[in-house]
């Protein structure tokens, strides 16, 4: 504080906010600080554990889509763009609400982060919602993996009433036998990605309680911060997903 | 001390010493305040509970599956009951002994110390660990009871998803969810590493214990998700018919293995680097000097961590993958004992030249250089490609593991428990039995696992329960070694639990050991510090010890 500034008693304002002792302070660390960096470090590598989690996943989705592109393409072109594209832009909304949310638990405005928090809450259900929808249609198609899994529709597919040709390329039974594959692709990614915004939604929940008592408004806001960063993560997963299932056709391989 | 200049070992006058009245262990009563504890160090005697009752379970399913072999016809048990024996054995031992044994309870205990802090990072995700270990174990106590699984330890498809009927879905779950305990150790240990060690404490003033914990956390953080995600689709696989490893549906078992193996190989370094980490601080205690090259063991332990991920192929090489790739793996799983051979010359070195005494844990890492080097090795005869073909399945890998993992690891667990056990307990245990015991496990280990070697190189499969009658002469001298180790473990156990009333006050320092947590009274507080030390000198300086030593000498005297 050596040049006596506007702008100095601002800071130290600020500062002495820094220090203000907080009653969720554990014992164990030194510092206030200490705490704060080890709780979010420690969520960034929880983060890093469930890449590769998902990871196994993209590995045997990346394998069975060389080998079976076809098959792929056929069955991806069941899944409806116009739902998978509202579902991302539902849940970047999302995600903007939780990113507005950690900003107002930083400034301390109680009102508003609990106003965000519901939100964000609001547009996770919603993205839960439709996928519901799109769930229940494979469950109508016969398209979930397993004893009832039926691939007639890629063998025989309807009918255009338009041009009165068949409205996708007919696969032979071999290789729709592996659009079986796809499905369950689809179901095993998107679902563990629905069960991490299940989680989310329920932790979301717990923390819209704590910030109505005014947990997160004296300057203690790790939870918010660290949800935060597991909120975005769970986003970023479904804009990988997004792509790889619902749009591999629209640039095909040459072959 | 009736020869003083034999052994570095000096407890206080025994007739006035007293174990500290306050320390962790008396701090609260209860079961409870042990069940709900947040203290690393209890959690770290629960988890040596726990591990020492199922290392008993597993050792339990050893000695069958020996007795069995004592001659060649099937005369025991059922050839069913045989494969579950074998996988019990597996399962207990991979999961729930090896890879917490060093780690969650020795680790757990000394990493904040070592690092001069209160606790680890994450006290609460700690304890929920040790309970998902909880869980995990006996869900595979209730598979065992159930009728037990034949799969072998590693859920080979198809067998474990289209041609068996035992309970492969509870074992797998079981699997998972003590994985989940894995990984929240090694994500505590990370943190802890990175945010919690007190001034003064860099990253290269670090003992080798905690290097070696933190190579061995960064692939449990890395290994153990991918085996979670190769387990649940075994179960999607099982429970649903999915398809993804059965290649009726174009589905393709081979995936399963790349998924396993690619935890399940830097698995065994999970199971390795720990007891390195114990051997280093052995080595040097007992012969008073430095670690040769400190900088070089700590990169090795990383460089270790690193080429593990990189060599998982290597199980696989029988199994129809590209011959192309195999040469790769094959060369990349032979540079994995360049830093692990680095490891074994810096200890030699670091011997070379020092006041050498054999005290218990010494015996110990000696144990485990030996055993360790010989397995070590034909890790790389197994990485040839040529010899794989020919000694793959046989009792030549069954004798190569257990040299890295029971000859290695446990016998560095046993070096650390023994060096340790003072600072834990507060006593010391009885010197001359556990010198034999450690002599014992030497010898047991060695008459039992040496003679599988040559039964494999001759070509005697693993996992039969039958084998033709020329055989039978190694055999019966590895059941009978088997025998000798049995004996070699269940004594520290029995001297072990006397010492903890009986064993005479071992005082803060027994072995005048340079590191933190000898600095401290032993059984130590529950913060460990009275207050947070400041760390001024490097790791095993042994003169910093003589000068600290000295002034309080003169004052007594």
């Amino acid at each position: 504080m050596d040049n006596a500034t506007a702008t100095s008693e601002t800071v130290m304002e600020h500062e002495a906010h820094e220090h203000v002792y907080v009653p969720q302070h554990r014992h164990h660390f030194e510092t206030e600080q200490q705490q704060r960096e080890a709780g979010s470090f420690g969520m960034w590598l929880f983060l890093l554990t469930e890449i590769m989690f998902f990871g196994g996943l993209f590995f045997a989705y990346l394998l069975y889509r060389n080998w079976y592109y076809d098959a792929f393409v056929a069955a991806s072109n069941q899944l409806s763009v116009p739902l998978g594209g509202a579902n991302t832009a539902i849940l970047i909304t999302s995600g903007f609400f939780m990113a507005l949310a950690v900003w107002a638990a930083e400034v301390r405005k109680k009102q508003m982060l609990v106003w965000t928090l519901v939100f964000t809450t609001l547009f996770g259900i919603a993205f839960i919602g439709i996928k519901y929808v799109e769930y229940k249609e494979k469950w109508e198609k016969h398209h979930i993996p397993g004893a009832s899994f039926d691939v007639s529709e890629f063998i025989n597919p309807p009918i255009d009433a338009k041009t009165g040709k068949p409205s996708q390329n007919p696969l032979p039974p071999d290789v729709a036998q592996h659009t079986q594959i796809f499905f369950f692709l689809y179901f095993a990614m998107t679902g563990m990605h629905a069960l991490h915004m299940i989680i989310g939604i329920g932790l979301l929940f717990w923390l819209i309680g704590r910030a109505q008592r005014g947990d997160f408004s004296a300057g203690y806001v790790a939870p918010i911060e660290n949800f935060g960063l597991y909120w975005h993560f769970v986003d970023i997963v479904w804009l990988f997903l997004f792509p790889l299932l619902y749009l591999i056709n629209r640039h095909p391989l040459a072959h | 001390m009736s020869e003083p200049d034999n052994t570095i070992l000096r407890l206080p006058d025994q007739s006035t010493a007293r174990v500290p009245k306050k320390n962790f262990i008396t701090a609260e009563d209860g079961l409870l305040s042990w069940l709900l504890t947040g203290d690393h160090k209890r959690i770290a005697m629960l988890y040596l509970i726990s591990i020492t009752v199922f290392f008993f379970i597993g050792g339990a399913f050893a000695g069958l599956i020996r007795l069995e072999l004592l001659t060649p016809q099937p005369d025991l048990v059922a050839s069913d009951t045989y494969n579950k024996f074998f996988t019990m054995h597996g399962v207990i031992m991979v999961f729930l002994f090896l890879v917490p044994s060093v780690p969650a309870t020795l680790g757990n205990f000394l990493m904040p110390i070592m690092l001069g802090a209160r606790d680890l990072a994450f006290p609460k995700i700690n304890l929920l660990s040790w309970y998902l270990y909880v869980v995990g174990g006996i869900m595979v106590l209730t598979t065992m009871v159930l009728g037990g699984v034949d799969t072998g330890w590693t859920f080979t498809t198809p067998l474990s998803t289209h041609y068996l009927n035992t309970h492969v879905v509870t074992t797998g779950l079981a699997v998972f969810v003590a994985g989940f305990s894995s990984i929240f150790t090694g994500l505590n240990f990370i943190v802890t590493i990175h945010r919690m060690r007190c001034p003064g404490m860099t990253w290269f003033r670090m003992p080798l214990f905690v290097w070696s914990h933190y190579a061995a956390s960064i692939l449990m953080v890395l290994g153990t998700p991918v085996l979670a995600i190769a387990i649940v689709l075994v179960m999607l696989e099982r429970l649903f018919g999915i398809g993804v490893f059965d290649p009726t549906k174009g589905g393709d078992p081979l995936l399963f293995q790349h998924l396993f193996w690619f935890y399940s190989h830097p698995a065994v370094y999970i199971m390795i680097l720990p007891g390195m980490g114990v051997i280093s601080e052995v080595i040097s205690t007992f012969s008073r000097k430095r670690v040769f090259g400190y900088t070089a063991v700590a990169f090795s332990s990383v460089a270790i961590a690193l080429f593990g991920f990189f060599v998982w192929e290597h199980h696989m090489f029988i199994m129809g993958v590209s011959n192309y790739s195999a040469l790769v793996f094959s060369l990349l799983t032979m540079l994995v004992a360049v830093p692990s051979a680095i490891k074994i010359f810096n200890w030699s070195f670091t011997l070379q030249q020092g006041s050498i005494t054999f005290e218990t844990p010494m015996l110990y890492a000696f144990g485990f250089m030996g055993l360790f080097t010989i397995g070590g090795l034909t890790g790389v005869y197994l990485g040839s490609l040529g010899m794989d073909i020919h000694l793959t399945e046989t009792y030549f890998i069954v004798a190569h593991f257990h040299f890295v993992m029971v000859g290695g690891m446990l016998m560095a667990f046993l070096a650390g428990v023994h060096f340790w056990w003072p600072k834990m307990t507060g006593r010391m245990y009885p010197e001359t039995l556990s010198k034999m015991a450690a002599v014992i496990t030497f010898i047991g280990f060695n008459l039992t696992f040496l003679p599988q070697f040559i039964l494999g190189y001759l070509g005697m499969p693993r996992r039969y329960h039958a084998y033709p009658p020329e055989f039978q002469i190694l055999n019966v001298l590895s059941t009978a070694g088997a025998t000798v180790l049995g004996i070699g473990y269940m004594l520290p156990i029995l001297y072990l639990a006397w010492s903890l009333k009986y064993g005479p006050v071992a005082g803060d320092n027994p072995w005048q050991a340079t590191g933190l947590e000898w600095q401290i009274q032993s059984p130590p507080l529950t913060e460990n510090f009275t207050e947070i030390p400041i760390m001024d000198h490097e790791a095993y300086d042994y003169d910093w010890l003589e000068h600290k030593t000295k002034p309080e000498v003169t004052t007594v005297g």
